[in-house]
């Protein structure tokens, strides 16, 4: 009999760290946790008396939501914090932030930063478990998790799994942690988009690089289609809107040339008309809610694996 | 010169023969104890606990001629005692697809031991719904309880000392001969 994957990691920072067989340990957790939320009941004692803080120094609306929804799920306290209301505007440093809030006896400890490192940099200082909801273009692992999630749930094996991410993959911290995820688990990824946010250095992430989207069109089983970071573009990338649509966008033609069980997804909040027309956004296809629910499953695993290893609370 | 440290002293308490006869005569105790087989459930604790479920019902199943539902119940989410645990490995999902309104469901364990694996079984059966009664059946029950929990079907009682372990094993999922062992310090 083989030995079984044990976990023994008190944070979760980055997909890049983990193995192979890490990976699998987190998504099979979460298949577990995802026949939760279908129970009479949808609520498991597993982190009663355990006390999550959501710091949010970037808004979200979804990553945090789930977050606490999946807290409260595992019967967690959870407090939220955003970072316009915190300390942090009146100078304090992140790390003595953190302290404060650890000494406020929070266990758990879900970061979205602006700044690439930031929850490695918590990770290493806190006793506290620090789950990265995101920081800066580097990585957002819970989201590459869901992803993933939701690609095995429907193909099983992701052996040779033909997957194309699209769009602004430079500044991508979902495109990252993606591609990071299926890399180790042996699926094809090619990486579509604009010379400007697809360089052919990304090549030496594993996956294979290509500027023109006919060449995934009939080919790929996934099509994962980033959002254009309004936020973070400079408007140097591409000229236009209208351009980066017409050359990468999800047409309604393009659409119609997509293998039948080809899965359309999208890490939210879509641009309608944008990365994807409309229609297609509501079609047949697209796997997009279902990303939301898997993402729930996929943070209850994430609480839970990683709370069991956090130390004592100050 | 250095000591090799002596490997740990197993003793076998049952070996394939005795466990066959043990679950033979849980699912005999079963049907006496429930009437009507159609309403019966069986949900094993993984994994061992899973095995022992199956071939109860595949006895019953053979001796009725109606087959008992089966279902697994994973306790790992419903445990209290995260903080402590060493080992952090795959849930199992929890399966019981069927109504358990009116139903009796027997909750089946390969060892007994503190009681709080079955007590956390019991919570997460009641998220899913509300059996008639929730019976209990072990292979093994080695003592040690912590809780008020009193198995309604036992294979074979081991006395045992807290120090030592037993280990199940079935061949069909460890691919050596069924045994149950106790494991010396």
């Amino acid at each position: 009999m083989t030995t079984p994957v044990t976990w023994t990691r008190k944070d979760l920072v980055a997909l890049d760290a983990l193995s192979s067989d890490e990976i699998t340990l987190l998504l099979d957790t979460a298949k577990a946790f995802k026949g939760v939320g279908q129970r009479t009941l949808k609520k498991v004692p597993a982190l009663r008396g355990k006390t999550l803080v959501n710091f949010f120094v970037e808004p979200s609306t979804r990553t945090r939501t789930s977050f606490e929804l999946a807290a409260h799920r595992l019967s967690a306290d959870v407090v939220n914090i955003a970072a316009t209301a915190s300390s942090l505007q009146k100078g304090e440093t992140l790390k003595d932030t953190a302290l404060n809030l650890q000494a406020l006896l929070a266990d758990i400890i879900v970061l979205r930063h602006s700044s690439a490192g930031a929850a490695q940099f918590l990770a290493e200082r806190l006793q506290a478990s620090v789950i990265n909801a995101g920081d800066g273009s580097h990585e957002h692992p819970t989201q590459g998790l869901l992803d993933v999630f939701t690609m095995r749930e429907r193909f099983g094996d992701l052996a040779g799994l033909k997957v194309a991410i699209v769009g602004d993959i430079l500044f991508s911290r979902v495109a990252r942690s993606n591609v990071h995820a299926l890399v180790k688990l042996g699926a094809d990824v090619t990486l579509v988009g604009p010379t400007t946010l697809v360089p052919r250095s990304l090549e030496s992430l594993g996956a294979k690089v290509t500027h023109r989207i006919d060449d995934v069109l009939e080919s790929a089983q996934v099509i994962n289609l980033l959002r254009i970071q309004h936020e973070r573009q400079r408007k140097e990338y591409f000229p236009s809107l209208g351009e980066y649509t017409s050359l990468f966008g999800l047409t309604k033609a393009r659409a119609a040339r997509i293998r039948p069980d080809c899965l359309v997804m999208h890490p939210g909040p879509i641009n309608r008309g944008v990365e994807i027309d409309s229609d297609v956004a509501d079609g047949p296809n697209n796997v997009i809610l279902e990303q939301v629910t898997n993402g729930l499953a996929v943070r209850m695993a994430v609480l839970y694996l990683c709370a069991g290893n956090a130390g004592a609370a100050v | 010169m250095t000591q090799i440290p002596e490997k740990p002293a197993t003793v076998v308490v049952m070996d394939a023969d005795a466990i066959r006869k043990a679950i033979r005569r849980i699912a005999h105790e079963i049907i006496e104890q429930n009437s009507d087989v159609s309403r019966l459930v069986l949900a094993g604790i993984p994994t061992r606990g899973v095995e022992v479920a199956r071939r109860l019902v595949d006895h019953i199943a053979s001796v009725e001629g109606v087959r008992p539902e089966m279902g697994v119940v994973d306790v790992s989410m419903h445990r209290d005692d995260l903080a402590t645990r060493k080992r952090f490995t795959a849930l199992e999902e929890t399966q019981l697809p069927f109504d358990l309104e009116g139903r009796t469901l027997v909750l089946v364990d390969d060892v007994l031991y503190t009681g709080r694996s079955c007590r956390a079984a019991m919570d997460a059966v009641a998220s899913f719904g509300r059996p008639d009664r929730i019976q209990l059946a072990v292979l093994v029950d080695r003592g040690h309880r912590e809780l008020p929990i009193r198995p309604d079907y036992v294979g074979r009682n081991v006395p045992t000392e807290r120090t030592e372990k037993i280990r199940v094993r079935f061949e069909n999922s460890d691919n050596v001969p069924d045994s149950v062992q106790v494991v010396k310090p």
